[in-house]
């Protein structure tokens, strides 16, 4: 068994929660810029 | 005659209980249809691998574990298969859609610290990400992290996949009230250029990959499979990703994850405890795309039906499926299905750029 009880893991690793999301949000925001980007440009033009 | 009982009589309880487990699967595969495709190979791998002196075990289980699940092949060819049936279409017509599925995302985080509390890093960081609710992403980060749990986890991403629909309802009714989920949100169609269809998984493989590295093989094969579809040109290509490759796949992969189905390494107070932690995953998860959405109500004059949150998780299409009909339920017009497909799309993609950072953080 590896079980082992520490709750102050939570605490500690709640940076990793942080980075995660922020990091996250920010691709997922470069992203979305670029699709705008990708549809102005190469959009049906009429 | 000793052959007839020697063999027999090595069986111990954790192998006949194991064996059970197999068949468990099978059964939840074949009579209450839950993720048929891995949970029946598991099923039966776990059968065979758990067989007292199983040759088995050591020989073709062993040798496709090393082909394809070792390596993180099998995974990874898989997500061809999967980039194929993908339409982007609702997405590309709706971008910000996309910000659902990063926030459907905390739910790996939030269980990375919780299982903290449980297990080293490598293997709390493993479990996390169940929550990405993609079996593939969940393979391949357990593997490349070296985490000893990885059949655990792979039984219990795919099994609360299955789970999806039993899981998400109780989780969003509790978080909205009647009133939010009968939000209407007209569905306007833009078309969406070829070119655009194109341009976008090349784009995204480029822009993801450049700020998450470790994600590349993830985003770069599932964004293969899309560009072969959206092409034009490949569609014998893109009907064999689509149907025989991912079949194919589906098959190595699920019996090649027996090998670690062993009562030795399956059998422990862990397991429990990795299968209860996946489910807080999903939960929160679902919870943390439905506030989100609810928060952005605070600010937003046009109202979001907070429910498309919760399909900003990987599980597609049950998820955004499950969203169109909860919908339904409340309000008999009203129509949200492409809004919640578009985010369960974008939470596909969401959910390999969190794995990706995953391994950034403790590989």
């Amino acid at each position: 068994m590896n079980i082992s009880f520490n709750p102050m893991n939570f605490v500690s690793n709640l940076r990793y929660m942080g980075i995660g999301m922020l990091v996250i949000f920010v691709v997922i925001g470069i992203i979305i810029g670029a699709t705008i980007l990708i549809n102005y440009l190469f959009s049906n033009k009429k | 005659m000793d052959i007839l009982y020697k063999n027999l009589l090595a069986f111990s309880w954790q192998d006949i209980v194991m064996i059970l487990i197999g068949c468990l699967l099978i059964y939840l595969a074949i009579c209450k249809e839950m993720e048929p495709s891995l949970l029946l190979p598991m099923g039966f791998g776990t059968i065979l691998v758990n067989i007292p002196f199983s040759d088995a075990l050591t020989g073709p289980i062993k040798e496709l574990y090393s082909a394809g699940i070792a390596n993180e092949l099998f995974p990874l060819l898989l997500f061809i298969g999967i980039g194929a049936m993908i339409d982007f279409g609702p997405l590309l017509s709706n971008p910000k859609l996309m910000f659902f599925g990063a926030a459907a995302q905390f739910g790996i985080f939030f269980t990375l610290c919780m299982a903290s509390i449980f297990f080293p890093e490598i293997d709390a960081a493993s479990i996390a990400i169940i929550g990405a609710a993609d079996g593939p992403t969940s393979i391949a980060v357990a593997n490349t992290l070296g985490s000893k749990y990885v059949g655990a986890i792979t039984v219990a991403a795919y099994s609360y996949m299955a789970l999806v629909p039993i899981i998400q309802p109780p989780v969003i009714k509790l978080l909205t009230t009647k009133k939010e989920r009968q939000i209407k949100m007209p569905y306007e169609q833009k078309s969406v250029s070829k070119l655009t269809r194109i341009m976008f998984p090349i784009i995204i493989t480029v822009v993801a990959s450049a700020i998450v590295p470790q994600a590349t093989a993830l985003i770069g094969f599932l964004m293969f499979g899309n560009l072969i579809r959206e092409c034009g040109v490949l569609d014998s290509l893109s009907e064999t990703a689509q149907k025989v490759l991912a079949n194919l796949i589906t098959i190595f992969l699920g019996i090649s994850v027996a090998f670690n189905m062993t009562s030795e390494q399956f059998l422990k107070p862990d397991t429990l405890l990795i299968l209860g932690l996946g489910l807080i995953a999903f939960i929160v998860d679902t919870a943390g795309g439905v506030l989100f959405a609810k928060l952005l109500n605070v600010f937003s004059k046009k109202k979001i039906n907070p429910m498309i949150g919760a399909a900003g998780i990987s599980a597609f299409p049950m998820s955004g499926r499950i969203v169109h009909k909860m919908a339904l339920e409340e309000d008999p017009q009203n129509f949200i299905l492409m809004h919640s497909i578009g985010v369960n799309v974008s939470g596909q993609i969401a959910s390999v750029i969190a794995g990706g950072i995953i391994l950034n953080l403790f590989s």
